[in-house]
């Protein structure tokens, strides 16, 4: 088993839903009934027979979402976001199962950190959460982790995710020895010599501003890269948090070639542009940074052509006092779980950029199948994995709403249109607002 | 015996009166409006003086609070005494290096200024944004004096002054800024300035110092200069290169290629440098010392452009500024 937390066994009717799952093809008005947290029946005029009944009233009922890349923080900086709080901002962002990057203070290299994660992930986890693990000991481009062990003591992928792996040669050598686990090598792509003291896209805006660079090409160099090294091994990779246009036209190029090559996007590089760093506000700076528009359209096309076929959150809680400084001395990262569908819908589903149901496979079955792991599905006899979403809501981001420790999100403040009112995980209410 | 009187500049150049509190954190702040109207208060500054007497009353009670986390002499000084002509109480902060590195501090070092209620806060900080999250943190309206690579409005704004006085317009003006632009929050504010008021730049240089995205015509070639009505002349940042980075391979190579040197000006051209020069490297000693250099009227434009500033950010009402009449 990969992913550990609370499940649950609940006994539920949910009436007068609008049941949208892309992957079985089903968008009608019904109700839904949950036996010990199975699916047991869909229809109409479900009679409750006792049991809670929760009522719809034409509310959207998907697949509960899947979020393959979230920092949870834990070992080392449970100020700054635990399992616990990790997963429950998770679950009330509408998340069924998310995988934790292994970037941790102790990284999470060996079998006893990621036993002792599991073991804690059990007791504490609103929702069932993955931990991934380094490719490289202490993520420092060095030595190979023990990937067969790792796997074995449940590791849900490898990545030495916040920074590529160090050379082509240890890359190769990764994918070559990966091939022992059936868990894939998930690759944050950067050319450090391109980007060392960049501190946004390098542009226009950039040379405006006199902040540092960070070219598109420090990104879509390391992609070049990946997917050769993929090409060659017959090895498939995951590309995470794609920028670049140059970068999702490598990946499309190598995926006509035949290379098993699978991408994601985060939601604010599908919402927001380099133009948003002009403030100067911290919550606009990640790695890889915020580029241009056209480089925003590239990730839109590559979403609806299914070239990325994910989208993840790359959630990077951060304290107060590490984001509260001037642009250049503030980490990279923001927080998303919370946020992720609602911004999404507000800024490219409602103005008809993005259709809802293709938003709703990249959030839920993209991931799930890149990751091997269960199909959140509305089907009879699936394990109840379900969002229930009010479209017609509006709310405001506001730091006191979140579950997450941290409140460094690149949406604070703004006023979102739809919102998660209910998160079933595992046969289990993990969330109601 | 000079005759006083109130001189009114033009109800047109008045400051937005909303009452909002406003701060000079970057020329992208300004409009042509608020340009010409800091000019001319300036202008109006710069003849006030000329009396013996230099200083006014009109910032009396006010506190000016100076903070400085990378050495300055020229700009800090030059705020000093803009504040005190105006008769306001200065306070000055010099920070030590380690406390910049610990970006908390400087919110705390806001907070704890703000305790004494400065009406403008001077900050300078090897950091961009820094101005803007002091701004955030704190009731006082701001000047950014300098905030790493990004912005130094108030010597774009002098620049602009200096210009202005020795050659009668700015509209048109052909500018030639060389050298180190990529790490110069002078040029990317000037820039800036420059295309607010209509004058053509070109920036000269190596090609890895000149950034593109600027808006402004860009050539690697020195003798570019030449149709030019004021060679602006920057200092080689040589603090501000990564080792290793290879923007130019050696400093003998830049002196070489783009040193502005006599021969390379013809004689009714201005030579412009903020300071401080390195002399030898990127302007020749016979340039800085000749009579087509700006550099002293520079640093007088400072004076006064800085007290302009201090003005405006603190008043709402009509411009009155007194000055001695100017005889027919």
């Amino acid at each position: 088993m990969i992913l550990v937390g609370k499940s649950g066994a609940d006994d539920l009717v949910i009436r007068g839903a609008r049941v949208l799952d892309p992957t079985e093809g089903v968008d009608l008005v019904c109700d839904v009934r949950i036996v010990a947290g199975v699916i047991t029946e869909i229809g109409t005029s479900l009679d409750p027979n006792g049991v809670r009944v929760i009522e719809a009233d034409g509310n959207l009922l998907v697949p509960a979402f899947v979020d393959p890349h979230v920092h949870l923080r834990t070992p080392g900086r449970e100020d700054e976001e635990t399992i616990a709080s990790g997963t429950a901002a998770a679950a009330a962002g509408g998340y069924c199962a998310i995988l934790a990057m292994p970037n941790t203070e102790p990284v999470v290299d060996n079998t006893d950190v990621l036993r002792g994660l599991r073991a804690q992930a059990a007791e504490e986890a609103e929702i069932p959460v993955g931990f991934t693990a380094a490719i490289t000991v202490g993520q420092l481009g060095q030595q190979l982790t023990e990937m067969g062990e790792l796997a074995e003591a449940g590791a849900a992928a490898f990545t030495d995710d916040g920074r590529p792996v160090a050379t082509a040669g240890l890359m190769r050598r990764a994918l070559e020895y990966n091939a022992i686990t059936d868990r894939l090598l998930t690759l944050h792509c950067e050319e450090p010599s391109l980007t060392k003291g960049g501190h946004m896209h390098m542009g226009a805006v950039s040379a405006e501003l006199g902040l540092g660079g960070w070219p598109s090409l420090g990104e879509s160099l390391g992609v070049a890269r990946e997917l050769s090294l993929a090409g060659d091994t017959g090895q498939p990779v995951h590309l995470m948090h794609l920028s670049a246009r140059e970068s999702v036209d490598h990946l499309r190029a190598a995926q006509a070639a035949g290379v098993a090559a699978t991408g994601e996007a985060s939601p604010h590089h599908l919402v927001l542009t380099d133009e948003a760093v002009r403030s100067l506000d911290t919550n606009f700076k990640m790695n890889p940074p915020l580029r241009t528009e056209d480089d925003r359209q590239a990730l839109i096309e590559a979403l609806l052509d299914g070239t990325i076929g994910v989208i993840a959150t790359d959630h990077a809680p951060h304290s107060r006092e590490e984001k509260d400084v001037p642009f250049e001395a503030a980490p990279f990262g923001v927080t998303g779980l919370e946020t992720a569908f609602s911004s999404l819908y507000t800024y490219l589903i409602e103005p008809g950029v993005l259709p809802l149901g293709l938003v709703i496979e990249r959030m839920t079955a993209g991931p799930a199948r890149t990751f091997g792991l269960d199909i959140p599905r509305i089907a009879v006899g699936a394990p109840a994995n379900l969002t229930l979403i009010n479209l017609a809501a509006t709310w405001r981001v506001t730091e006191e709403r979140f579950k997450s420790l941290s409140a460094n999100s690149w949406l604070l403040g703004e006023r979102l249109h739809s919102k998660v009112v209910l998160t079933i995980a595992a046969g289990r209410v993990a969330y109601e607002a | 015996m000079t005759e006083r009187s109130l001189h009114v500049v033009s109800g047109d150049l008045r400051p937005p009166s909303d009452g909002e509190r406003r701060h000079l954190l970057s020329v992208a702040d300004l409009d042509r409006d608020d340009i010409d109207r800091l000019l001319a208060t300036a202008h109006s500054f710069a003849l006030s003086q000329e009396r013996d007497t230099k200083k006014l009353p009109t910032l009396r009670g006010r506190l000016v609070a100076n903070v400085f986390f990378e050495s300055s002499t020229r700009t800090s000084t030059s705020f000093e005494l803009a504040a005190k002509r105006l008769s306001a109480d200065t306070l000055s902060m010099k920070a030590s290096g380690s406390s910049v590195d610990k970006g908390e501090s400087l919110r705390d070092t806001a907070l704890t200024l703000s305790a004494y209620e400065p009406d403008v806060i001077v900050i300078r900080h090897p950091q961009i944004g820094a101005p803007q999250l002091v701004a955030q943190a704190t009731h006082a309206h701001v000047v950014n004096a300098g905030d790493g690579k990004h912005q130094h409005p108030t010597q774009a704004l002098l620049d602009l002054y200096t210009i202005s006085e020795s050659l009668g317009r700015l509209d048109g003006v052909h500018v030639a800024i060389v050298g180190d632009v990529l790490h110069s929050r002078v040029a990317r504010s000037l820039v800036q300035a420059l295309r607010l008021v209509g004058a053509h730049v070109t920036l000269v240089g190596p090609p890895p110092l000149l950034p593109e995205g600027l808006g402004v015509e860009r050539s690697f070639d020195i003798r570019d200069i030449a149709n030019a009505d004021i060679v602006y002349v920057l200092r080689m940042q040589r603090e501000r290169m990564e080792e290793g980075a290879n923007y130019v391979p050696s400093l003998r190579e830049y002196t070489a290629r783009w040193g502005v040197t006599l021969d390379r000006l013809s004689p009714n051209q201005r030579v412009m440098h903020p300071g401080p020069m390195n002399r030898g490297v990127e302007i020749d000693p016979r340039v800085a010392d000749s009579p087509q250099a700006l550099v002293v009227d520079q640093v007088k434009a400072g004076l006064v452009v800085r007290m302009a500033v201090l003005y405006d950010l603190l008043t709402t009402g009509p411009v009155l500024v007194e000055t001695t009449a100017e005889v027919a």
